[in-house]
């Protein structure tokens, strides 16, 4: 029997480690500091060429701005809670929130929310691989 | 300093859906409307500069003459995302502003489905729509008004209140899409789209054209078409500069500001000069942005400034009077050139029942993403 094949990240900026945590990874400019997702040979900020480091990214932030979405593409389940965050240390991503109600008198800007990996709600590629995602949802305490 | 350049001829087709047209079609009929309006020819024409975005591949300018005249005049295709009209419009002042030219032609059309704009993603793998957040424009521009919320507080109702002022100047424009009034509560309850963007907080899909004859000053005066021709005292245009969250959140707003200070150089004039603006209001949410991002009030007042009906039509600086996007119809490639029609119209004093008394100087604003802002300040001649 074939082993049934792991599930690939959503992004490349998603890490899964074959043993250790899934993490996210941003490449940061050895001159002017910025972070960017996904690999990069020049930095769009200062313009320094070939000077990037791979940094793990923090699994905590704050939600900075969101929107609920009630209409989209069909097939795709509706609402969800489209989110911008700010992780703590650097680095700005974007996702799904998870776990809380989508009615904006529950949502606050700034909450602090933390990162979780999971599948990519069932979503499956040509080749019937299945992904793990990244979603935002509130941090505990 | 080169001589100054204006507008001698313009209009634009009433936007609607014309699913049974060519692009080129469409823009065949505002470009022989706008020499209608200069009293000229195609043949008077040395250079066209054509927008659009859907068909920017198939040379839409080309088949626009082959539908209404060809001369063999240079013709430059633009793609600017919804800056594109405005685009086309600044490309073609340059070459009358370098001396190149003295008569030329900007035009802009585009032919909209329905339906949501964004979010296709791409690239391998799964969708990312709903997955990774979303990247459809309402939620876009939600995602950005809400930056303001989260800096001044500025609510869903004041964003609302930007559409039932538009919805309302569009009852006066025959040329807009719509001409409904939307009272407060029929905005806020509409269909929810991307919250806080209800479906009449988002600008309509539409079909439409719009066209300018621009000429020099020496040749506007040899055609005798001074008594209607219209200043171009500014015309500037910005990519957006790096910004922090620039990955994840398109930035509407540094490079607005940029195109504005550059304009208000160029014009040498400031905000309290503007008496009309026609700015991007794709969605609700983002008109506020731009009040202060053009600096008609300062950073955290745009929410009074709606509140008082400080841009509505007799307020201090009428916005949209138009209708703007959101009643008027943003057909993508059109739209930058249809606002320059709107406010050239004012400064006319042709504007029938939508009139601003008294125009004298008045401002564009188009910005696309990606980004590319376009910014124009017109006079009274």
């Amino acid at each position: 029997m074939a082993e049934e094949a792991q599930p690939l990240p959503v992004v490349s900026y998603l890490k899964l480690p074959e043993n250790g945590d899934p993490y996210l990874e941003g490449q940061k400019c050895g001159s002017c500091g910025s972070i960017f997702l996904g690999e990069r040979e020049v930095c769009s900020k200062c313009g320094t060429r070939g000077s990037f480091d791979a940094v793990k990214l923090s699994n905590q932030g704050k939600l900075y701005v969101y929107s609920i979405v009630h209409r989209s593409f069909p097939g795709i389940e509706v609402p969800y809670v489209s989110a911008i965050v700010d992780l703590d240390g650097g680095g700005t991503v974007k996702g799904n929130l998870i776990g809380i109600d989508p009615d904006p008198e529950k949502i606050q800007f700034g909450m602090p929310v933390e990162v979780v990996y999971q599948d990519a709600l069932g979503r499956k590629d040509r080749e019937g691989n299945s992904y793990i995602s990244y979603f935002f949802q509130p941090a505990n305490g | 300093m080169s001589e100054d350049v204006y507008v001698v001829g313009i209009d634009m087709i009433k936007f609607g859906r014309f699913p049974e047209r060519s692009v080129p079609n469409l823009a065949a009929e505002s470009a022989l409307l706008a020499l209608d309006d200069a009293g000229l020819k195609i043949q008077d024409i040395q250079a066209l500069w054509s927008g659009n975005l859907g068909q920017a591949g198939a040379m839409v300018g080309q088949r626009m003459l082959q539908e209404i005249g060809q001369t063999g005049i240079p013709v430059v295709n633009v793609a600017n995302a919804c800056a594109t009209g405005a685009t086309a419009f600044r490309d073609a002042w340059m070459s009358v502003k370098a001396g190149v030219y003295d008569l030329v032609m900007a035009v802009g059309a585009e032919q909209m489905g329905k339906g949501l704009l964004g979010g296709g993603g791409g690239g391998k793998g799964i969708p990312k729509e709903g997955l990774l957040g979303s990247g459809l424009m309402p939620a876009v521009f939600a995602e950005a008004g809400h930056e303001h919320s989260a800096k001044y507080g500025t609510t869903f109702e004041q964003f609302a209140k930007v559409s039932v002022k538009n919805h309302h100047h569009s009852t006066l424009n025959p040329k807009a899409m719509y001409q409904k009034e939307t009272p407060l509560e029929m905005v806020m309850g509409s269909e929810m789209i991307a919250y806080p963007n209800t479906k009449l907080m988002c600008s309509v899909n539409v079909d439409g054209s719009a066209a300018a004859v621009i000429a020099s000053e020496k040749k506007a005066k040899e055609l005798g078409l001074m008594d209607r021709a219209v200043r171009i005292k500014a015309s500037a245009l910005a990519s957006d500069p790096w910004q922090e969250r620039d990955l994840v959140m398109p930035d509407v707003n540094t490079c607005t500001r940029i195109a504005v200070k550059s304009a208000y150089e160029q014009a040498g004039c400031g905000p309290d000069d503007i008496d009309l603006v026609e700015l991007h209001d794709c969605f609700a949410t983002a008109e506020i942005l731009h009040y202060e991002n053009l600096g008609l009030c300062g950073d955290g007042e745009a929410g009074k400034m709606i509140d008082e009906g400080a841009t509505a039509l007799g307020g201090k600086t009428p916005v949209n009077v138009s209708g703007g996007l959101l009643s008027k119809g943003h057909p993508l490639g059109a739209t930058g050139i249809a606002n320059i029609y709107e406010v050239s119209t004012h400064l006319r004093g042709e504007a029938g029942k939508r009139q601003v008394e008294g125009a004298r100087m008045g401002m564009t604003h188009v910005i696309g993403l990606g980004s590319a802002c376009a910014i124009h300040i017109l006079e009274k001649v």
